[in-house]
């Protein structure tokens, strides 16, 4: 009988670079800078790494293919590397593949790294791509935000709400995302917005606006795994351990069955709460201590806080503008700026947001600091598209807690 | 049994180009302009062309009519978006008419459709569903801009309950070049206006219709309705009066609310002259260019028992009035737009893929699993339905005709659209199944959750490296088609 990944892992050491338009840097540029400090963070030699994942979503515009950037950069020794991509859940997914090695015995310090380097495409926004050559032929050419802007229509339709007391939830979801930036020195964005930019801001994809969608940035996030029993032997005092890694991926209903009505993201509902069962989390909105989710674009975090059992449905409008999710609410959400602010390299994305967490819960994270000691910490990605995505879930938080 | 039109469709395009923004742009090169610039003509959406307008012209003709018994698919045009690759065989498959048919392009002269017609009328055997659709390509600033228009129609063809007779039909094949288009150009050369209209309408014409009198044995007196294309004023009116048909029969030839829609302007004519016709009526269709059809019918009792179908009125009070003369240009490929990276991406076509899947991307077949009843598109090996999930339990279901609503929605402005923004969204149809997909002749103040769609063949993407184009559906609001 299974019995989930629960304190079974320890984080040794985490590292992530600087995000944003990183002109003057490549990708090795970027792993490098954040493996330095993940290795001096977690105390051993990089030579005892004994395997690692590589998570970027988006190669053919910098690395290319496999797990080989990643062994090339470091100079690893000849070690297993395997290159995952799952969208925007990549680096989360390489965070996985490192705790299920370690938690399977087969080894006792794993590393698990992503990095985008998006600034090359020449323009604004992700890059224009394939979408497969059957998908081509039959998908609508749809940008990011335009897929998921329809949330923000059938949310409405459903609970009956009026579309302008949404979008204003929506603007307090960026509002806030800023303001935590402007706390954050690695942030991409650092600056300050208020209500009124982001309403009066040129639309996108109707009804997100400027404001509501995240950036694209270069950056680099990595984690060194080990277990807990390796952690305290090398003198670790304050473990921070993983609580539950959890996915949930479409299968077609949302995209050809009707019973979806597009407002919200089944996996996201079906992920979290295998997650919170993972760890041992009863109440959510009473138990975690903070979240970092996937907030690509506002109405896709606004949305989230239903699909993570915190608000209740159709209820997170209310808690928004309500202030629940601020910096100094009861749960913050997006404390380090999150994809809107700190930015958004996809292969680093999942593992920036476990660090920030771990920054957290060891009271690392400078002026951004919870003040209450945070207990857990849960993060969230959602890949692909609201009609068919792929979800994760990851709880981290004090050992044995 | 007798042989004639078993029914009759038509489409013309949504938007309407305001002659006088041609004019506002190029009077100041020729001010010869501004004295057309009165009405307005028809245009093609970025997203049409000759086939995806004759497939909306046959669906419009077949409206409540079975497909079973056709045998063939014709269609004329001299603006086919294909040199070599059978533009009807893409119409046969988008109507899903099976492969057990024989198709034909007509093409190469303005009177394509006449001709094409009349050889389908006096070969018949079978139903032959004769489509002619025009997109013609002119020079910006030319006369021909101004009096073309972009549009099809559709005539089925066979035995049996016709709601039209065929009496007869004659032909003059006169190698008269009163404007041409040579191998590899795009554009058309006009000679001068008055001897096309002394040296060919006025001595062509009158001489195939005393052919075809004579032939038929019908006094002209006796025709109800005079279908004879021509941008030149009053030439069909003279016409007429030297053949001695009614001056009351000479039809509209539709120049101030569609202008000419080159090969399938007769038959157009044709399909609004029915849709007015009383039974015993007479209607005569001429066909122009290098010579001259002139083919005769009848009107039978069986014409309002014809299923009620959109026609040219119905599609022309389907109407959007476009009065920004750059968007025609850019629609046209006339003027050199700056796109944006976004537009750069390869639009290479895997013609192995698109053949393995023509059933579902030109003919919108989805599934049915015939264990739970769940429709779903595409087809696939595993029910959809979570309750199901059954293996190899789906068999073919056309989508094309179902009518369905919006569930969700958005207008991109960031993802790269010839038209921009991309209006698209989920579409809910209401027999179950459904499709993210692309809207089109649509504006986003009307597009809201539960608005009823229907769906139509469109242009999906133009390859430009290759010269090819994908075709695919798209869903538009149910609601105009209605209206009108």
């Amino acid at each position: 009988m299974a019995t989930g990944i629960r304190d079974k892992v320890a984080i040794l050491g985490m590292g992530c670079s600087k995000f944003g338009e990183r002109w003057d840097k490549e990708a090795d540029d970027l792993m490098v800078e954040a493996f330095e400090e993940a290795i001096k963070d977690a105390g051993i030699e990089k030579n005892q790494i004994q395997a690692a994942w590589l998570a970027t979503a988006i190669e053919e515009m910098h690395v290319g293919k496999s797990g080989i950037p990643l062994a090339q950069a470091l100079r690893l020794p000849f070690i297993p590397v395997t290159r995952v991509e799952n969208y925007c859940a990549s680096g989360t997914e390489a965070f996985r593949g490192a705790v299920y090695a370690v938690a399977s015995g087969a080894c006792d310090f794993a590393l698990a790294l992503g990095v985008e380097k998006l600034k090359d495409a020449g323009y604004g926004g992700l890059p224009q791509r394939s979408r497969g050559v059957l998908n081509s032929m039959f998908w609508p050419n749809l940008s990011a935000p335009g897929s998921f802007a329809q949330l923000a229509a059938a949310y409405v339709a459903k609970h009956g709400c009026n579309a302008s007391d949404l979008k204003q939830a929506m603007a307090h979801v960026s509002v806030k995302s800023h303001d935590n930036g402007n706390r954050n020195p690695k942030a991409h964005l650092q600056n300050k917005i208020t209500v009124d930019t982001v309403m009066n801001a040129p639309m996108v994809a109707a009804p997100l606006g400027l404001f509501d969608c995240c950036g694209v940035s270069d950056g680099s996030a990595c984690a060194i795994v080990t277990t807990p029993e390796i952690a305290k032997s090398l003198g670790k005092k304050d473990i921070i351990s993983v609580k539950a890694l959890q996915l949930a991926v479409s299968n077609g209903v949302e995209a050809q069955h009707n019973s979806w009505d597009g407002s919200y993201f089944p996996t996201t509902r079906i992920a979290s709460k295998r997650a919170y069962e993972e760890a041992g989390i009863k109440n959510p909105r009473e138990q975690i201590s903070l979240i970092e989710v996937h907030d690509c674009f506002s109405v896709t975090e606004l949305v989230t806080m239903e699909d993570l059992h915190i608000s209740p449905e159709g209820g997170a409008i209310k808690d928004v503008l309500d202030g629940f999710y601020d910096a100094d609410g009861r749960i913050p959400c997006q404390i380090d700026g999150g994809l809107k602010c700190f930015g958004h390299p996809i292969g680093a994305s999942g593992l920036r947001m476990i660090y920030e967490m771990y920054l957290q819960l060891l009271g690392r994270a400078g002026p951004r600091q919870r003040k209450q000691p945070p207990t857990f910490g849960l993060t969230h990605n959602l890949g692909g598209f609201p009609f068919q995505n792929v979800s994760s879930i990851s709880i981290v938080g004090r050992y044995g807690a | 049994m007798e042989t004639g039109i078993l029914a009759y469709g038509a489409y013309i395009p949504r938007r309407r180009l305001a002659r006088k923004s041609v004019a506002d742009a190029n009077a100041w090169f020729n001010p010869a302009l501004k004295g057309q610039a009165k009405a307005e003509r028809s245009m093609c959406n970025w997203d049409e062309d000759a086939v995806t307008m004759a497939v909306e012209a046959a669906r419009d003709c077949l409206t409540g009519l079975s497909r079973d018994q056709i045998r063939a698919v014709q269609l004329a045009s001299t603006s086919f978006p294909f040199e070599d690759r059978l533009n009807s065989g893409i119409v046969a498959q988008a109507l899903n008419l099976g492969a057990e048919i024989s198709s034909l392009d007509v093409g190469s002269s303005q009177r394509a459709a006449t001709a094409g017609l009349a050889a389908a009328l006096e070969g018949a055997g079978g139903q032959t569903l004769f489509l002619a659709s025009e997109k013609r390509r002119t020079k910006a600033g030319s006369t021909l801009e101004m009096t073309s228009g972009d549009g099809a129609a559709a005539m089925l063809i066979g035995t049996g309950k016709v709601v039209a007779k065929f009496i007869g039909a004659h032909s003059r094949t006169v190698d008269f070049v009163d404007h041409y288009r040579g191998q590899g150009f795009a554009y058309d050369y006009v000679w001068e206006e008055r001897w096309i209209r002394d040296e060919g309408y006025a001595k062509i014409v009158p001489a195939t219709l005393a052919g075809l009198f004579k032939k038929t044995g019908i006094e002209a007196g006796s025709i109800a309705h005079f279908c004879m294309p021509c941008t030149l004023g009053k030439v069909a009116a003279s016409v007429a009066k030297k053949a001695g048909i009614p001056e009351g029969a000479v039809r509209d030839n539709l120049h101030a609310v569609c202008g000419e829609t080159g090969t399938a302007h007769s038959l157009l004519m044709l399909a609004d002259a029915l849709a007015a016709a009383k039974p015993g009526e007479r209607i005569l269709v001429v066909g122009f260019g290098q010579g001259c059809d002139a083919l005769l019918f009848e009107a039978t009792a069986d014409l309002q028992r014809l299923p009620q179908r959109m026609g040219v009125r119905g599609y022309l009070a389907r109407r959007r009035e476009e009065t920004n003369y750059n968007r025609f240009l850019a629609f046209n490929d006339l003027i050199t737009l700056e796109r944006g990276m976004r537009a750069e991406l390869d639009k290479q076509t895997a013609l192995s893929t698109l053949y393995r899947k023509r059933d579902m991307i030109l003919g919108l077949v989805g599934g049915r699993c015939e264990k739970c009843g769940t429709l779903q598109f595409p087809k696939s090996n595993v029910c959809v339905n979570p309750d199901c999930n059954a293996f190899h339990t789906q068999i073919d279901h056309p989508f094309a005709e179902t009518s369905g609503k919006v569930n969700s929605h958005t207008a991109d402005q960031l993802t790269y659209s010839p038209d921009p923004p991309t209006i698209f969204g989920m579409v809910q149809f209401d027999a179950g199944g459904r499709l993210m997909t692309d809207f089109t002749d649509v504006d986003i103040s009307e597009v809201s959750v539960g608005l009823k769609m229907r769906m139509v063949f469109r242009i999906k993407d133009y390859d430009s490296q290759r010269g090819f184009t994908r075709y695919f559906w798209k869903a538009t609001p149910a609601g105009a088609a209605k209206e009108a």
